[in-house]
């Protein structure tokens, strides 16, 4: 269960990045992107996955937040 | 290096780590590695920031090095308490020459050495009494000063001693910031945790101190210089040209900084952060807290920083993007001339650094301002976002190396020959010794600012006056020179 924060970088892309692991990733995919459900399984570039409780709304970015490695199974 | 293909990089690493045991070797052979310019994830070809093996000389530092020696110490009107046995404040005392403007040991202290001085006694009974005693007697006997920090030292973490109560008690007693950092040299593989444990210290009592506080009065070019720690003053020349470009410097961390400038940081519009390494943490809480964006800019050589200015200039109106033209135009003859008088004496020089955790990378585009070529760069402490930043700087199969052991380091060296090696005051002597001409770069070798277009002209002397010394075509005992060089330097005379 890392501590991961999402912002956006300086071209406006999502990024993830999970201070433990130095690794700071392009999100390509958000599971629920929508007005009133926001999270889910977010796809990175380099094809890793982590899972974040899904929230009512969008979040003010940047945020810090609880997630789970998802994919691979 | 261009004579060098990835196969002959791959295979000196080999014949380098040949000396080592089956398991060393195996770990080892994970921190080396050619370049690849094409990869986008340093993962791939490096591994970083993990424990050093025993028994392998390292050069890395501890994380209280990190914490006091890099973060906090410069902060000017604190004072840093090194907290534990004397020793590790002593021997680290006012070595990286974090510039600063003030009257030492009234109002300003960074070049003094506070320290509890544990003994026996205090790791037998605790020494929360004595830090409370020498406190006191902080008060007492510098009464301007606007803070203190606690810089725990390993026999705290290990007696268990509750700094943060008399911390606590003493901010109620006298009314002054008290920090207790828990930056025991034992935690963490390397220097690297105590700039994360320092910025969390900042973040959790100092940062927001101003909070509701709105009697400050900003203006929407407020940036703050985060990362720079004034080295041989390299803020200061760093600070001028966003001043020339119409921007305001709030605070500069920690370099010459002082804690109500990081009271105020909060306040900014734009955090400009230079060393990425060691506080990439704050600045992407203040992002998350405050709502302030950041980004990494470099002042190492014309061509990066221009490149720098201008990326500045673009997070603002349109006069600060026409200030920033100006001012690169009205400096461009001074470093026109630098590179005209130096670049003939460097050109094709080969360099191999080894630094700490932000210079592997940015000074590579200062060097080749010269005419120079990087073909080594390694971090002591650097993590992959590092090395995933390196990878571009760097050319292809270039040697990387990663916390790299004294003995590698040699044998590198031997192998690459190299003109000038960048490293720190470890490494001086041995390469000097060899033969070979070497900068300290971790502290500019008592020389400085490098940073801006000031700097550089400081920098492109210094590499000329390192390489270009008559002293190394002295190292050979005239008996044991052959007839050669002998009619050589009978022929300059």
């Amino acid at each position: 269960m890392p501590s991961v924060m999402i912002r956006k970088d300086q071209a406006g892309k999502m990024t993830l990045y999970v201070p433990k692991k130095d690794l700071e990733e392009t999100v390509v995919a958000i599971e629920h992107d929508s007005e009133d459900k926001w999270g889910g399984e977010f796809t990175l570039a380099d094809g890793s996955a982590y899972y974040i409780e899904p929230l009512s709304e969008p979040p003010r970015l940047p945020i810090t937040l609880r997630a789970k490695r998802a994919g691979e199974g | 290096m261009a004579t060098m293909s990835r196969d002959e990089v791959e295979s000196l690493i080999q014949e380098v780590l040949e000396v080592y045991p089956e398991k060393a070797k195996a770990n080892r052979a994970k921190h080396l590695s050619p370049n690849d310019p094409e990869l986008e994830q340093s993962k791939k070809c490096i591994t970083s920031n993990k424990k050093s093996l025993p028994g392998l000389m390292t050069i890395r530092g501890c994380a209280y090095a990190g914490s006091k020696g890099v973060v906090w110490g410069p902060i000017k009107d604190m004072i840093h308490i090194s907290h534990g046995p004397v020793g590790c404040g002593q021997y680290s005392r006012a070595g990286r020459r974090n510039y600063y403007i003030g009257t030492t040991g009234v109002n300003a202290f960074v070049t003094m050495n506070f320290t509890s001085d544990f003994q026996e006694k205090d790791i037998v009974f605790g020494g929360d009494k004595k830090l409370a005693k020498l406190i006191d007697e902080i008060e007492t006997l510098f009464p301007l000063n606007k803070g203190i920090s606690i810089q725990s030292e390993c026999p705290i973490g290990l007696i268990g001693d509750d700094i943060e109560a008399v911390a606590k008690a003493k901010t109620k007693e006298h009314g002054k910031t008290v920090v207790p950092v828990r930056c025991e040299g034992f935690r963490g593989v390397s220097q690297s945790l105590g700039h994360h444990i320092a910025n969390d210290a900042v973040r959790d009592w100092v940062l927001s101190a101003r909070d509701e506080d709105d009697t400050f009065e900003t203006t929407p070019y407020d940036v703050a210089i985060i990362g720079d720690y004034n080295i041989g003053g390299d803020a200061w020349s760093s600070r001028i040209l966003l001043e020339e470009m119409g921007l305001r410097c709030v605070a500069q961390w920690s370099g010459d900084g002082t804690i109500s400038e990081m009271e105020l940081t909060p306040k900014v519009k734009l955090n400009l952060v230079h060393c990425y390494r060691s506080m990439n943490y704050i600045s992407r809480h203040m992002e998350e807290k405050y709502q302030i964006p950041w980004m990494e800019y470099n002042f190492f050589g014309p061509t990066k920083t221009i490149e720098s200015l201008r990326k500045i200039a673009a997070h603002f109106d349109e006069t600060i993007q026409a200030k920033c033209e100006e001012v690169i135009a009205k400096y461009k003859p001074e470093w026109d001339e630098v590179i005209a008088k130096f670049r003939p004496r460097l050109e094709g020089k080969k360099v191999m650094l080894y630094i700490g955790g932000l210079r592997p990378r940015h000074v590579i585009g200062a060097y080749e301002d010269l005419g120079m070529e990087v073909i080594g760069t390694g971090y002591e402490f650097g993590h992959n976002d590092d090395y995933d930043r390196t990878l571009k700087e760097m050319g292809d199969a270039t040697l990387l190396y990663d916390d790299v052991t004294g003995y590698e380091f040699e044998e590198f060296v031997k192998a690459l020959k190299p003109d000038l090696i960048g490293s720190g005051i470890k490494e001086k002597y041995i390469f000097q010794k060899m033969g070979i001409p070497f900068r300290q770069m971790h502290s500019w070798d008592y020389s400085g600012p490098y940073h801006g277009f000031d700097g550089f002209a400081i920098f492109a002397r210094d590499m000329d006056m390192t390489l270009n010394n008559p002293c190394w075509n002295k190292l050979q005992a005239p008996w044991k020179q052959t007839a050669e060089s002998a009619d050589a330097v009978a022929a300059s005379a």
